[in-house]
């Protein structure tokens, strides 16, 4: 519970903050810049004085926004292939099970660094480098997330679709997809929201540790991971910078984690201990 | 079991097939290639820069160049770096020591804290040190690594002096005063990396065993009279942790890509910082190297994960 009001703080202040605080993200003042916290800049400042609360503010949107965007990317694209494997029989769900276990055997990290890499610049031409720097990080972040969710949802239907409201809806005469749309689909979702939980933790790391390694957005826009990878030759004469930062991909990450624990306990009917 | 044990053999070749695949077509898909700066050489005429092309078959279709590579892998020729003027496999062979080190005793550190941890969490489910273990392993697999490793290292280096923060492979001391020197070098990025493998498996490892102390063999062995501990160690734990092992197993790939986080936050000269700087330098060669030496642990790992789980647990024997 507690958890839940803490994230909801957190996506509440990402969201409005920027309206209340009005501070620019890119207001450069070097009179005050390394500054700790004071009442004039609440997180302080970085080397080039802008003020660290903006900056957390608005790189909060985009980090939330990527974990929560690859998350859906990741639910969607494993439904669907769980669900197309799990109502076929035979070679459709044989390969798509043989592609899936593919998927889950690539090195995600060094694949991630250099899919970014490679194609980072093309994706900025196309799209301009906000958005197409965004397109790629979620697509490449969802794109490794999808597996587990799609093992989850075929073995779902494999112990759903013998049951007998599905023989009964067959033998009215319903097309498979209406059986799988209406009633196989609704009842499998449990685990999926688990494992989606899961994922928006995951991919909020994942993005955090592309900013650290310097791989992630472009280098003005503030994301949490850029912020410490900024911050992190500064750490003996301004600690403040990276530790508000990483405290608050922490929070976020810790009280994601938490609210999957608690709906996994709600779920799933198997924990009786 | 050795029908098993080939057929899961089988399996994996076609999978390192795939994978090796998979990472030619992107590279060969990324714009740019190693003749680029050639094409902008006011001294390199466009004539030979196009025959230059043609000679190292960089025209040819994407299949014949995949088959090429794969050929020239398998005979042990790894390339050429670019940046390095070293063969691959001896930049691979240099740094491929010090990651396996680091990663090892990262394991060791994190099974032993999670075994003992978690088994006697799940013994005494719902009492004070459960729900303490239980709120500090999701404290600790929380916490992004270069996090950790920053405040470690802000701690440790810069607060307390006590121990260095950047890794060196060419400590002169010899005997126990060197063997004291790479114990400390090592302990922070051992301690990062074990830590936080540790606060994941310990909540894996609870569940694990949870699910087992309640099945009822463990209730008749206990009330045959068992010492408790007899109880634990015979029972429970030997069949607690059958997925615990396919697990440790299966983690392993997450394990190296955590590892080449924490190899740029202390500058440890392992292959996934070797990864990192090749990728900036836009070092082709040693990419497909060093992805391909991730895709075959990934693969191995996975294979031996099946085989310690074929063995382990006898029911699957009956495959």
């Amino acid at each position: 519970m507690a958890s839940t009001v803490i994230l909801l703080t957190m996506v509440l202040a990402v969201a409005i903050g920027p309206w209340v605080w009005r501070v620019p993200i890119n207001e450069i003042d070097f009179s005050s810049h390394l500054a700790g916290p004071s009442w004039a800049h609440p997180l302080g400042t970085d080397d080039l004085g802008q003020d660290l609360l903006a900056r957390m503010l608005y790189g909060g949107r985009i980090s939330l926004a990527v974990g929560l965007t690859a998350m859906a990317m990741a639910v969607v694209v494993g439904t669907v292939v769980g669900a197309i494997a799990g109502i076929s029989h035979g070679a459709i769900d044989a390969g798509l099970m043989w592609l899936t276990d593919l998927f889950l055997s690539l090195p995600q990290l060094p694949l991630l660094l250099l899919i970014i890499y490679l194609f980072r610049d093309t994706l900025k031409a196309i799209a301009g480098p906000e958005v197409g720097t965004f397109v790629l990080i979620v697509a490449v972040i969802g794109g490794f997330r999808w597996m587990p969710t799609a093992r989850l949802v075929r073995a779902q239907f494999f112990s759903l679709r013998e049951k007998e409201f599905v023989e009964a809806a067959r033998a009215l005469g319903a097309s498979t997809s209406r059986q799988v749309v209406r009633h196989i689909l609704p009842n499998a979702l449990g685990p999926v929201i688990v494992a989606g939980t899961i994922d928006v933790a995951a991919a909020i790391i994942a993005e955090s540790t592309l900013s650290f390694l310097g791989l992630g957005f472009p280098p003005d826009i503030p994301t949490w991971g850029r912020i410490i990878y900024d911050a992190k030759d500064y750490l003996d004469i301004a600690p403040h910078w990276a530790m508000f930062a990483g405290a608050a991909i922490f929070l976020a990450v810790l009280s994601i984690n938490f609210i999957g624990d608690g709906l996994r306990d709600a779920l799933d009917p198997r924990r009786v201990l | 079991m050795s029908r098993y044990l080939i057929r899961r053999l089988i399996i994996a070749i076609p999978s390192l097939l795939g994978i090796s695949a998979v990472l030619f077509m992107i590279l060969a898909l990324a714009p740019g290639d190693p003749f680029g700066e050639l094409a902008s050489n006011p001294a390199v005429p466009p004539a030979v820069a196009a025959a230059l092309r043609a000679k190292f078959g960089l025209d040819d279709p994407i299949m014949l160049r995949y088959w090429h590579w794969l050929i020239a892998m398998l005979h042990g020729d790894w390339g050429f770096s670019f940046v390095s003027r070293v063969d691959v496999d001896t930049l691979i062979l240099q740094r491929l020591p010090t990651t396996l080190i680091i990663i090892g005793a990262s394991q060791v550190l994190a099974l032993l804290i999670a075994l003992p941890v978690g088994i006697y969490a799940a013994i005494r489910p719902y009492s004070l040190f459960d729900q303490v273990a239980s709120t500090l392993a999701f404290v600790g697999f929380s916490l992004p690594t270069f996090f950790t490793g920053i405040v470690l290292i802000l701690v440790f280096s810069i607060t307390l002096d006590w121990l260095p923060f950047v890794y060196r492979t060419d400590i002169s001391a010899t005997g126990l005063a060197g063997i004291w020197d790479h114990i400390r070098q090592a302990l922070m990025p051992v301690a990062v990396l074990g830590l936080f493998q540790g606060a994941s498996w310990t909540r894996f490892v609870r569940s694990a065993v949870l699910d087992v102390v309640r099945l009822d063999h463990v209730t008749t062995a206990r009330a045959k009279g068992l010492k408790e501990r007899v109880v634990v160690t015979k029972h429970i734990v030997r069949n607690g942790l059958i997925p615990v092992v396919t697990l440790v197993a299966l983690q392993m790939p997450i394990v190296f890509s955590g590892a080449i986080v924490t190899e740029q936050i202390f500058r440890i000269p392992g292959i996934g910082s070797l990864l990192i700087a090749s990728i900036l330098a836009n070092d082709t060669p040693v990419i497909m190297a060093v992805t391909f030496v991730f895709a075959c642990l990934v693969i191995l790992f996975n294979l031996l994960a099946d085989i310690l789980y074929g063995w382990l647990d006898p029911r699957i024997a009956y495959r």
